[in-house]
Parts: structure tokens; sequence; C-alpha cells
């Protein structure tokens, strides 16, 4: 159960606007994309097995479809060659879509500063939430996940109308209609 | 049917002389040095042999020396024996300045790959080769990585500012 927003209670009614009703829903049923590389990949699989159960915070249905998934977990090293690969896979998520960046790789290229790692996801696509550790805990990756929750929470119902929203993903260069 | 090293070091003195530079035996396995415009010519000879039978690329790879002016480049080669259970180590040496050798896909298929990861890191161009381009990088880096001259962190990294760790 979760708590309900903030709303005028009554006699057989309750009224809260519909915008903290839909986040509230979006944030309870979030449909995750694991795109795992590494060995954070391993601590997700922990954090999604029965000790950690993932599944408490309404992601039980890993996603591995762009188009139905919710959020994208990148856990792992990006190496320079995948880079367009995982700019595809966010193009193809339907708003609202939200990034995270679990690891020390994922998040700036962590160990490997080298010529053909991509030195963090955010020089192609915008992230949310970063988680640090190398690999983090699954209970680190909780933590990012209900980091998440709290942004989607509070999101407005059409951020890709927003122009801020519309200025970031132009300055990663990515089209918005 | 066992050959042993005398048998190849005889074999390939005989037919190529002078432009074999030297036979020896690091950690047990025969090595050859060449002249590198006999590259071609001694694995083809290595693998067309009846009695030596080379036929099997184990490994196709280079090193830079770049202190060795003229000589920079190693092109190393090794060849297995099934057959006979015997493995060699050829190498030859050329200059960064035109660094081009004789490719060997017309004698091993499996050359393909090899000699596209040797162009990919050390921009070695392999005449003949079908198709020489970048397989392991990303299709527009400008420099071949593994040559010295070139540093081995990534340009881009911004977090390792030395303000940040008191050097």
């Amino acid at each position: 159960m979760v708590e309900a927003p903030a709303g005028l209670e009554g006699q057989g009614f309750f009224a809260t606007s519909l915008d903290k009703v839909i986040g509230l829903a979006r944030a309870n049923s979030m449909w995750p994309l694991p795109f795992a590389t590494s060995c954070c990949g391993i601590e997700f699989m922990a954090t999604m097995g029965s000790n950690y159960d993932l599944a408490r915070f309404g992601s039980e249905r890993m996603s591995f479809s762009p188009r139905q998934a919710d959020l994208l977990m990148v856990m792992g090293t990006i190496a320079k060659k995948m880079g367009p690969v995982l700019r595809q896979v966010y193009e193809q998520m339907a708003e609202p879509r939200w990034v995270i960046s679990v690891g020390a790789c994922a998040s700036s290229g962590g160990i490997f500063d080298t010529y053909s790692v991509l030195q963090g996801i955010d020089r192609i696509i915008p992230v949310d939430v970063y988680v640090p550790g190398c690999p983090p805990r699954p209970e680190q990756i909780i933590d990012g996940v209900m980091k998440i929750q709290e942004l989607v929470k509070a999101e407005s119902l059409r951020r890709r109308n927003q122009p801020e929203y519309k200025a970031l993903l132009k300055s990663y260069g990515i089209e918005v209609e | 049917m066992a050959i042993s090293k005398e048998q190849v070091q005889d074999k390939l003195s005989a037919a190529f002389g002078d432009n074999i530079l030297a036979y020896s035996e690091p950690y047990g396995m025969l090595k050859v040095e060449y002249k590198a415009t006999e590259h071609y010519k001694i694995v083809r000879l290595l693998k067309e042999d009846e009695t030596f039978r080379f036929r099997f690329l184990t490994d196709l790879c280079a090193v830079h020396y770049p202190d060795e002016a003229g000589r920079e480049l190693a092109i190393v080669t090794h060849l297995h024996s099934l057959e006979n259970n015997f493995r060699l180590r050829l190498e030859c040496r050329i200059s960064d300045k035109s660094a081009e050798i004789e490719s060997l896909t017309g004698l091993f298929a499996g050359a393909n790959w090899m000699e596209r990861e040797t162009f990919d890191f050390f921009g070695i161009r392999f005449t003949g080769h079908p198709d020489l381009r970048r397989i392991l990088n990303v299709d527009h880096m400008d420099f071949h990585p593994l040559l010295k001259q070139y540093p081995l962190e990534d340009s881009s990294r911004e977090d390792k500012d030395d303000r940040f760790f008191g050097r």
C-alpha cells in the first residue's frame, strides 16, 4: 500500500489533483529496461532476487523492449562503440522516460580511463539519478530507484512539452516532436 | 611424424638465404626473424610444404618499438602445424613511416580479421586485403591507439583534475 497523496477527504469522497494520482500510479509501476554490460549488472540481478526484491517497489516486470519501458537502467562499462546503441535504445523509449546510471563506469568511465571507453553515459543521453559504487550494493540500487520514484511522483503530466525539457534534449541532439 | 627445429631452419635457410636474419628460441619456441619483403613467401612455403604442413594461423599481431628507428613495427605471426604438433613464431620489422606489408588473406581466411585488428590498432596497411577497415574501435576514430605516441587515457576525461588529487 502506498500513502494517498495530499487532498480533500470527506465522507465517501476524496479529491486531489489528477497529476498527483497519475504520478503515484507511474511511480509504483515502473517498467525498467536493464542495460547491463558488466559487474553492476550482477548486483542488479541480486537486486531483482528474493533477498532484496525490487518488485516491492512496483518494478516487477523487466521490459526488454525499449518501447514498453519507463526506466532505463544503465549498469556497467559502456564502450564508445556501444554508445550509439545505448542512444538508440533511449530514443526508442516512449515519454515519459527516466534514466538511472548505476556504478562508476556508467557514471564517469570509472577505472577505464582509456581511449575505447565512454567517459560517462551523460555524454550521450540525459541522466536523472547516478548511483555511485564499484559496483554499488543492491541497497544502493534500490535507493537510486526510490530517488527516481520521487522524481516521477513530482513530474508534471506532460513533461515533454516543457521548454526546459525540450532544451535539455536539444542539447543532446535528440529530436523532439 | 615429428619434425625438428633444425629441419625447419635448414629448409628456410636453403630457400631464403640471407633474407632470414636470425633464429632464436625464446621460451623454447623457435622464432624466425626475416626481411619483411619475404613475409608472404615464407608463410606460403611453410603452409604448403608437405612435410611441415603449417596449416593453422594461430595469431597475427604487431608490436610497436618507437625507439628502434627504421624498424619500429614488428609483425608477429604464429603458425601451428597440427599434424606435427609444432609451433613457430615469425617476426619481421617494418618502419612506421611506410607501414605496409603483404596480406596473408590469400593463404589463410582467418587472417582477415587478425589483419583488420592489426590495422585498427597499429595502422599497418596489408596490401591485397579485401576489406581493410577498423574492426574493434569506433569507425570514426582518427588514430591507431596502440602506437605509443598516443596516450592511453581518454582526452575527454574531466574528473581527473589534479586539483582534486593534490598533485
